[in-house]
């Protein structure tokens, strides 16, 4: 760095804010650029943030599941007697039962609605949401659910403390309302109950265990239960093993994942396209000025410095605009939509900013070598 | 005069190759003095701006040195050169090279502003010039706004800002009226020469004759003779 630089910056600055069709036009390359990846992207985090709900909301230590088991949501009936052999390895601190399936509720006015049902284990009750109306105990109560007030609430008409519904020709009656975490993916509403009224009221296959959860008694315990668990024929995640390997399945073994990605590569080169191609077109446009400069006397590192200053300056003013425009847009669509699944992560973010990085530098790359190929001699001569 | 304020021996300044090849500057020593205005005169395509351009440090010649004060600018390196025509050299272009994005005061200030000098110290001295060009009252537009003869005041302004040693102008008065170059070019010649400073002009521009001290005519690329400014032939 030479002590000339802030003056030049100042030359640069103006230079670039003063061409305003130019300037703006720079800016909105990355700014729809930055918006388009971040939506996409934010969208993609919320689904599948989505698809582990049921991971995130319980929040037990250890999952444990058949081998075979992809998402949280398709479950595979585990025997009793892993629930004994989980709970006879040293290291185990507990171990419960957990149902989780798929039920249809016939509600108050005669419509019906299908539904999520989780079941908690009867003596504990691991895995319990915190309640905005009624009291915990009240799940054991003859009948008893608890609604969850996510963004599906409102499918299940206004339910309330004391509403009721038929569940397979039984009763149910709401007793608590719930809040949780993350909304679930699928656009029904979950209920909560106890592992045995869950067994009772839905029909099943012959296994009942959907998953183990278990909590080791130190972390360190945690590899030598899953390796019990594993010489046993099962699968024992932790819940961010669980979360990451549902991630997994829907980035590569649906169609969403492929596509998210494709979209993105598009938003990153259409923001390459136009901002690239406008910078070159500025420096081109600006070229035989970088040339006087370079006669007059500045070196070619405060060139070089003015340059990435302006490619700088406006990837980082696109990127502001984009990153609040995606803010502004989700926060618009929650209104309308509160299905609207999108989260804007730090990955996110990190993510597009890591694109404009890479904007700018192939943009601002080409200006240099642009400008420190020209020879003031041309410019002299005119 | 002692001291020569440029010193070029030998110079030789070819461009392409075979057939193409032109031979633009041929053999040309000379020097500049300081306290002199030296005109340099010649036919189009005499090797005028390639000479000049090899003089101010921005062409390489093919052979040949020239020295400016103590320096063998084209010995040193191509930052300490770019520093060296920074603060020793002002040019006036054959076209202007004006920024549009800027007004004609910061037009006027680059050489300052690339010296480091304060933003708004630079804006002010550079408003004082465009007073002596007769342009004050357009220091806050943007060049785009000027007559073509206009902006080649601003662009005189530009060279004598920072009141180099060495002034080095291409044509600087080919879009002016014949009073306005005069005055300009007599002022630049009363105000601005000095003991320690030496201005090297191309032109045409028979009506600025009086200002030189010497007029050097080039052609073909060879060093034709001296006149005086009166026309005399003057041996050297
Ligand atoms: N960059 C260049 N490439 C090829 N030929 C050039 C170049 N610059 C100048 N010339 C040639 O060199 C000769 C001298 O040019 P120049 O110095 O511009 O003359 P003047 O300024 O006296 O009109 C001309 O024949 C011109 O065509
Ligand atoms: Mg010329």
């Amino acid at each position: 760095m030479t002590a000339e630089i802030p003056g030049a910056l100042r030359v640069a600055y103006k230079l670039l804010v003063n061409d305003r069709t130019k300037f703006t036009a720079l800016v909105l390359g990355i700014t729809f650029a930055v918006f388009l990846m971040i939506e996409m992207t934010s969208l993609f985090a919320g689904i599948l943030s989505r698809a582990s709900s049921t991971v995130i909301n319980i929040g037990a230590s250890l999952w444990i599941m058949d081998p075979s088991v992809q998402t949280v949501a398709n479950t595979i009936p585990l025997p009793d007697y892993v629930l004994d052999e989980v709970r006879s390895i040293p290291g185990v601190k507990y171990a419960v039962p957990f149902y989780s399936g798929a039920a249809l509720l016939k509600l108050s006015d005669g419509t019906y609605q299908a539904a999520n049902v989780i079941g908690l284990d009867d003596s504990t009750l691991v895995g319990r949401p915190g309640l905005l109306k009624g009291k915990i105990e009240d799940i054991f109560a003859e009948n008893g659910f608890l609604a969850v007030e996510d963004s599906e609430f409102y499918k299940l008409k206004g339910a309330t403390l004391g509403s009721e519904f038929e569940l397979n020709d039984n009763r149910g009656r709401i007793v608590g309302i719930a809040k949780v975490s993350s909304s679930g993916l699928f656009g029904v509403p979950t209920l909560y109950t106890t592992y045995y009224r869950a067994l009772q009221y839905i029909p099943n296959t012959r296994f009942t265990i959907s998953y183990v959860l278990a909590e080791p008694k130190h972390a360190s315990d945690v590899t030598q239960i899953k390796a019990r668990v594993a010489a046993a024929g099962y699968l024992a995640l932790t819940k961010e093993e669980f979360t990451a390997k549902i991630s997994d399945f829907y980035k590569y073994h649906t169609g969403i994942g492929t596509n998210m990605l494709l979209m993105t590569l598009f938003s990153f080169a259409v923001g390459l396209l136009i901002s690239g191609q406008t910078f070159y077109t500025f420096i081109l446009e600006n070229i035989d000025k970088f040339g006087a400069l370079k006669a007059i006397g500045a070196k070619g590192s405060a060139l070089v410095t003015m340059i990435l200053f302006q490619a700088a300056f406006v990837s980082l003013t696109g990127y502001g605009i984009g990153v609040g425009l995606c803010a502004l847009v989700i926060w618009l669509a929650r209104l309308q939509l509160p299905d609207y699944a999108a989260i804007i992560t730090f990955l996110n973010l990190g993510v597009a900013f890591l694109m404009v990085v890479v904007i700018a530098s192939i943009s601002s790359y080409v200006g240099v070598r642009k400008v420190l190929r020209i020879e003031p001699f041309d410019i002299f001569r005119g | 005069m002692v001291n020569a304020a440029i010193q070029a021996t030998q110079l030789n300044k070819w461009f392409g190759e075979g057939e193409a090849r032109t031979h633009a500057v041929k053999d040309v020593s000379f020097e500049a003095r300081f306290g002199e205005m030296l005109y340099v005169v010649g036919p189009s395509g005499s090797g005028k701006t390639t000479m000049l351009s090899m003089i101010s440090g921005i062409l390489r010649p093919n052979s040949g040195t020239v020295r400016i004060e103590d320096t063998d600018i084209w010995a040193i390196t191509k930052d300490q050169l770019a520093d060296f025509r920074l603060h020793k050299i002002g040019f006036v272009f054959q076209d202007y090279h004006l920024f549009p994005r800027l007004t004609t005061a910061e037009n006027v200030a680059i050489p300052l502003i690339l010296q480091d000098r304060p933003w708004d110290e630079a804006v002010r001295e550079a408003v004082r010039n465009l007073e002596v060009v007769g342009l004050k009252n357009r220091a806050g537009l943007p060049p785009v706004k000027l007559s073509g003869g206009e902006q080649q005041r601003v662009a005189i302004a530009r060279a004598i800002v920072s009141r180099p040693d060495i002034m080095i102008f291409d044509e600087p008065t080919a879009s002016l009226d014949g009073d306005t170059g005069r005055n300009i070019v007599q002022f630049v010649r009363q105000e601005v020469l000095s003991e320690h400073r030496c201005i090297v002009i191309v032109t045409h521009d028979t009506r600025i004759y009086e200002f030189a001290d010497r007029i050097m005519r080039m052609e073909d690329g060879r060093l034709a003779g001296f006149e005086r400014g009166d026309g005399s032939l003057d041996a050297q």
